[in-house]
């Protein structure tokens, strides 16, 4: 007989932790998280800078700090955790394959799963930058973990392609650890970091940033020598004459996060394109019932605190799932949830208006940087919020928090869009 | 003096002009509101950050620290030449003090993760 569990949590970082402690506590003991790493903590053990927990704690932790405070709830509660565990497949009917030095290869049954895989980085290959292939290039969250956790310095002349946090972090992390971050490129008009990150990694340490700035080739036949820098014009594209070489011997690249959904596409999940992440509804349900996604697989945070906020709510909705056996008390009434003006993408995608339960986030990026500007909720005629916002940035995602009460006689679409001020 | 910074309060991030009188801020400029009077008032006459950095440990695996509390900016290279100047024996635990008064600052640098 194939063994079976309640509830199987795929991924042990932030959002898989968060899960399975709210799962817990809502009654379901029966649970295992699957880590493929040999810890708990996922990328937060490398994210050795502190700002992590403002909203949570309401201190400023380090990752490795954070994931501790999560880890040590999980032990305390006796949560079964499986490090050292690739999940390498889910079946639409919920049986996942795990395998393990340990425990060799085993499928095991399950009631419910939480997806908590996580994102992975976009690579040099993705991004089509021209030149030669030499050693030298890395995405800036391999080369975090080379500094923090393998003690190893990739390089001493630096340039930096992406101004993702997580390249932010690393022009400072790599200026304390003794290189030289000559350069922060990036393409768009505005920066992909938090300002705090510009200020604290880049100003403080007199690291320039220019914006609309790409990588347009790549020297050097063995090892990186240098590259060379454009400017880019309204359309992304290079502008004659602008370029400028930048003698390097090191370059990473911080050019955005993809969730890792490859578990998800082959249990045939449905994926929202805008996200790349598993089209949920309010209880965070993908489109295969008893399967749930929290965190970076559904779609990517800029703040841990979301994270785990989220994955409490897979994680008490899974127990739902499993305490009702997947019945619903009303007769489910999906409206669609639309990306207007302004907004990129909404997560959730859909709402079951006759089965809400606890407050709904929603949650979404705007498309641009937008000032003075009202956020506003409606569905035809029926302005469900309309929230004023000082400023928008696609940097830092969104949350507005709808009330089940206010969604009664809702029926049609609800558009969530993003109407400019006249500032 | 003038001195030109971005606000860190909110996403705003507003220009700032900032006139300086013997290390104080006589003048603020360019804020949208008093999140930012305050930011630039601290950040040209103390300004302070906090330090996270890697300590090496006797098994050759590196353990993150951090300051217990922000030291002057003036101080981080040093803080961190202090801490890479130190080995941390195995275990470490959240909390222990990897350097004590590091660089002089009279703030301890102490450990951010279990570790051995």
């Amino acid at each position: 007989m194939a063994e079976h569990i309640s509830l199987a949590v795929i991924g042990g970082g932030p959002a898989g932790m968060a899960a399975a402690i709210a799962a817990y506590d809502s009654g379901v003991t029966d649970v295992t998280v699957f880590e493929r790493d040999d810890e708990l903590g996922g990328i937060l053990n490398q994210c050795i800078h502190n700002g992590f927990g403002l909203h949570s704690f309401k201190e400023e932790l380090t990752g490795p700090e954070y994931a501790g405070r999560y880890a040590g709830q999980v032990k305390k509660r006796g949560i079964r955790c499986e490090t050292g565990s690739m999940v390498l497949s889910v079946s639409p009917d919920k049986r996942i394959t795990v395998v393990s030095k340990e425990k060799g290869l085993r499928v095991i049954e399950t009631d419910a799963v939480i997806l908590a895989m996580g994102c992975r980085e976009r690579p040099r290959g993705a991004l089509n930058i021209p030149g030669m292939r030499p050693q030298g290039i890395y995405t800036a969250g391999t080369a975090q973990k080379l500094v923090n956790c393998e003690g190893v310095l990739p390089g001493k002349e630096v340039v930096i392609l992406g101004s993702g946090d997580i390249g932010l972090i690393m022009a400072r992390r790599m200026t304390l650890e003794g290189a030289h971050v000559k350069l922060v490129a990036e393409l768009m008009p505005y920066s992909g970091g938090l300002k705090r990150n510009i200020v604290q990694c880049l100003d403080d340490y007199g690291i320039p940033l220019k914006l609309s700035h790409t990588v347009v080739d790549i020297r050097g036949k063995r090892r990186l020598e240098g590259v060379v820098i454009a400017e880019v014009d309204g359309t992304g594209t290079p502008i004659p004459g602008t370029e400028e070489y930048y003698e390097c011997d090191t370059l990473l690249l911080s050019c955005g996060l993809i969730p890792e959904n490859e578990l998800s596409i082959s249990a045939g999940i449905t994926i929202n394109g805008a996200t790349n992440g598993p089209a949920v509804d309010e209880t965070l349900a993908t489109s295969i019932p008893g399967i749930f996604a929290c965190g970076n697989v559904l779609h990517v945070h800029d703040l841990v605190d979301f994270v785990s906020e989220e994955a409490g709510r897979a994680g008490r909705n899974a127990a739902k799932y499993i305490a009702d056996k997947g019945a619903r008390v009303n007769e489910p009434h999906i409206v669609k949830l639309i990306a207007g003006n302004g907004v990129r993408y909404t997560v959730p995608g859909m709402i079951d208006t006759a089965n809400t339960g606890e407050d709904i986030h929603l949650r979404f990026r705007a498309r641009n940087v937008y000032k003075g500007c009202t956020i506003k909720v409606s569905a035809g005629d029926n302005t469900i919020v309309s929230k004023k916002k000082r400023i928008t940035v696609p940097s830092e995602m969104e949350d507005i928090i709808l009330k089940p009460e206010t969604l009664g006689g809702i029926d049609g679409d609800i558009t969530v869009e993003i109407e400019e001020g006249s500032v | 003096m003038t001195r030109n910074m971005i606000c860190i309060g909110c996403p705003m991030g507003c220009e700032l002009t900032v006139e300086v009188e013997n290390g104080r801020a006589v003048s603020v400029t360019g804020n949208t509101c008093g999140i930012g009077r305050k930011y630039a008032e601290a950040e040209v006459s103390a300004p302070t950050r906090m330090v996270t950095t890697t300590i090496m440990s006797d098994s050759g695996v590196p353990v993150p620290v951090k300051t217990r509390t922000a030291v002057p900016k003036e101080k981080i290279f040093d803080v961190v030449s202090a801490v890479k100047s130190s080995v941390i024996r195995l275990p470490a635990r959240i909390g222990d003090t990897a350097v004590e008064n590091a660089a002089g600052t009279g703030i301890d640098v102490i450990v951010t993760k279990d570790v051995g």
